[in-house]
């Protein structure tokens, strides 16, 4: 890894860690209608996964989903505009923050049901085996869908038909409002030992390890095509969505966040970089942010006429 | 034109869209090496090979939940569900998932998949191998559910189903699998939501689908010889339906009669039958009779299911009570 790759991945982080606080201080302020699930604390997965992956790559992702859309390249003015309701948005303001999609990146949707990515991710993998052409398929999903039956039918068409399917697991402890460790009552290692997928663990919020272990797992995918789960420790800063006050979290666990932050613990190992380009690095991404969220204010909403245009394909699009 | 079997005429309408459109992929429980359960899939896993053909596992929320995401990818998936009543495991998937992609994702992309199943009694099968739960999929924005009664249509409307960009519930009627009848040379292909007139008629119109085409037109012919002369209308699409077809119908009839093999509350009966009461009340001489199966499980007994069916015979009562 150089350091402009090291850079890279810093600014990457920095844009979602941008866009969540932007978020959060929008749906404080009321600006962001439903819910919303901020990934504060989680950049370091996405970014390093995605620091690998191309366009013709497909990502399926979950409530949590912001990172990993604009990881994977998905325009952050558009994204804005989707998550604020808005008909210049990604989904023309019908889907918002759990489901957001840009097909053109390969993108196929945030989700609002837990584990849901799975099925579709694993089909995915399906249709990119048969093209031939190296492409892989990734599900993000959380520690709580380890509970999900899908999990169990798609490691076990993926093991035995051999499709190319990251599974990452983001583990940040959490099942929504409750500790995965009363919910979940196997190791995520040991399940997928028993299909026979190979297995791989990282520190999910230092994203050069994330990187670097992505990249040795989806190399080998792309030669030879076999479903792979990676495991990330991290962590989730926020409530389950906005608006959770956290009362079920310790304060001892709460405290010790701050120090697995993954920007700081960037930001420490990169001691070549001098403070200056953080700070330039910083400005931009601050200017980047800014710019889209003021476009998505200003952005007209969508109007009710258009309810029904995209419930079926109209025979205009099909021809 | 070759008289052919129901379950023959889907089976050249998968090969030949499988020729046609090399991103047709098949999956579903044991359609590959073992023909299908009803035999359906038969000889292509031979023509197709392994990569065009899957025997699943027996996981159909991850068979139907795959079918979506290989749609979103490129390919037009073709599931088999081997039961209807099976369905039921894979709800989320068709309900949250396929259905809504193409208008929740702001018409960016469609979801060209099929869902294949087989309904309907007849097989003491009992009350999880039997239902008919078409009505639950023409409920969903997005879906669209087709339901033939002829081979030609079964033929045709498949075809039609795999070009669709949308999802499509495509519903086969078990007893219907062994019924015979003409499949062009070369077959039309019809757009998905317009019915079939199945008997021509002016004194009371019988709306159907499926299996219970065939008894619309036996009631048809037990009432003739009285004068009573029953126009039948097969839907063949249930989602979209075809609204100005029946109306014309009750237009010219002005007697409504609704049959399905289905439970009758809640069924596709109603809604046709709420739509008539309102675009179609200065038609009506009489009530819109629905006939369906009772308010119960379909039951595995011989006496029991037989009559626990729908007949022509409760469609001939059916028309006696509106044109009372």
């Amino acid at each position: 890894m150089t350091p402009d790759d090291r850079k890279t991945l810093y600014r990457n982080m920095l844009l979602i860690r941008r866009i969540e606080e932007a978020l959060r201080q929008l749906f404080a302020d009321g600006h962001v209608p439903g819910f919303v699930h901020l990934s504060i604390g989680q950049e370091a997965v996405p970014v390093g996964v995605s620091s690998h992956l191309r366009d013709s790559d497909t990502v399926s992702s979950n409530h949590r989903g912001h990172g990993h859309t604009i990881a994977k390249g998905v325009d952050p003015s558009a994204f804005f505009a989707e998550v604020l309701g808005r008909a210049t948005g990604l989904c023309k303001g019908r889907g918002g923050s759990m489901h957001v999609a840009d097909l053109s990146k390969g993108m196929l949707g945030a989700n609002g049901i837990v584990g849901a990515g799975l099925p579709i991710t694993t089909g995915s993998a399906l249709a990119l085996k048969i093209r031939g052409k190296g492409d892989i398929a990734v599900v993000y999903f959380g520690d709580g869908a380890l509970a999900e039956g899908l999990l169990h039918e798609c490691f076990n068409i993926a093991a035995l038909w051999g499709l190319p399917v990251l599974f990452v697991c983001e583990n940040n402890g959490w099942s929504e409002f409750s500790p995965t460790a009363n919910q979940v009552s196997f190791k995520l290692q040991a399940l997928a030992k028993a299909y026979g997928i190979r297995y791989a663990a990282v520190d999910g919020n230092v994203v050069t390890e994330v990187a670097d272990g992505a990249g040795k797992l989806i190399d080998r995918m792309r030669k030879t095509p076999a479903p792979t789960v990676l495991e990330c420790a991290t962590t989730r800063v926020r409530g389950h969505f906005e608006g959770d006050r956290q009362d079920y979290r310790e304060a001892e666990e709460v405290a010790g966040l701050d120090a697995r932050d993954p920007l700081l613990l960037a930001r420490r190992a990169m001691t070549d970089v001098d403070a200056a380009w953080f700070d330039t690095i910083a400005r931009e991404v601050e200017a980047e942010v800014a710019a889209a969220v003021a476009a998505a204010k200003e952005a007209p909403l969508p109007d009710i006429s258009d309810i029904t245009a995209d419930v079926y394909t109209t025979e205009e699009v099909r021809a | 034109m070759t008289e052919v079997r129901f379950m023959k005429a889907v089976n050249q309408a998968l090969s030949d869209a499988m020729e046609a459109d090399p991103s047709v992929i098949l999956m579903g429980e044991d359609i590959g090496a073992a023909g299908g359960s009803f035999k359906v899939t038969r000889d292509l896993l031979d023509t197709f090979g392994s990569e065009r053909v899957y025997d699943t596992p027996i996981s159909e929320a991850a068979i139907a939940g795959m079918a979506v995401g290989a749609a979103l990818t490129g390919a037009r998936p073709v599931v088999e569900i081997m039961f209807m009543d099976f369905v039921t495991l894979t709800m989320d998937m068709l309900v949250n998932q396929a259905a809504k992609a193409r208008s929740m994702f702001g018409g960016q992309g469609s979801v060209p998949m099929v869902l294949r199943t087989p309904h309907g009694g007849g097989l003491n099968a009992g009350p999880q191998h039997s239902q008919c739960l078409e009505a639950w999929f023409a409920h969903v924005p997005g879906l669209k559910v087709v339901c033939p009664a002829t081979p030609a249509d079964a033929y045709g409307l498949l075809r039609a189903a795999i070009d669709d960009p949308d999802p499509v519930i495509f519903i086969e009627n078990k007893a219907l699998y062994a019924a015979k009848g003409d499949l062009p040379d070369r077959p039309e292909i019809p757009v998905i939501g317009k019915a079939r007139l199945a008997r021509a008629g002016t004194t009371a119109t019988v709306v159907s689908y499926g299996a219970a085409v065939q008894w619309a037109l036996d009631a048809a012919e037990t009432l003739a010889p009285e004068g009573i002369d029953v126009e039948v209308l097969d839907l063949r699409s249930l989602q979209p339906w075809d609204e100005a077809a029946v109306l014309a119908s009750l237009s010219k009839t002005h007697n409504l009669v609704i049959a399905h093999e289905a439970v009758e509350a809640f069924g596709i009966g109603a809604e046709i039958a709420a739509r008539m009461a309102d675009i179609g009340f200065d038609e009506l001489d009489g009530p819109i009779v629905r006939v369906g199966a009772p308010f119960a499980p379909s039951p595995f007994g011989k006496t029991l299911e037989a009559a626990y069916r729908p007949t022509a015979n409760d469609i001939v009562a059916a028309i006696r009570r509106t044109l009372d």
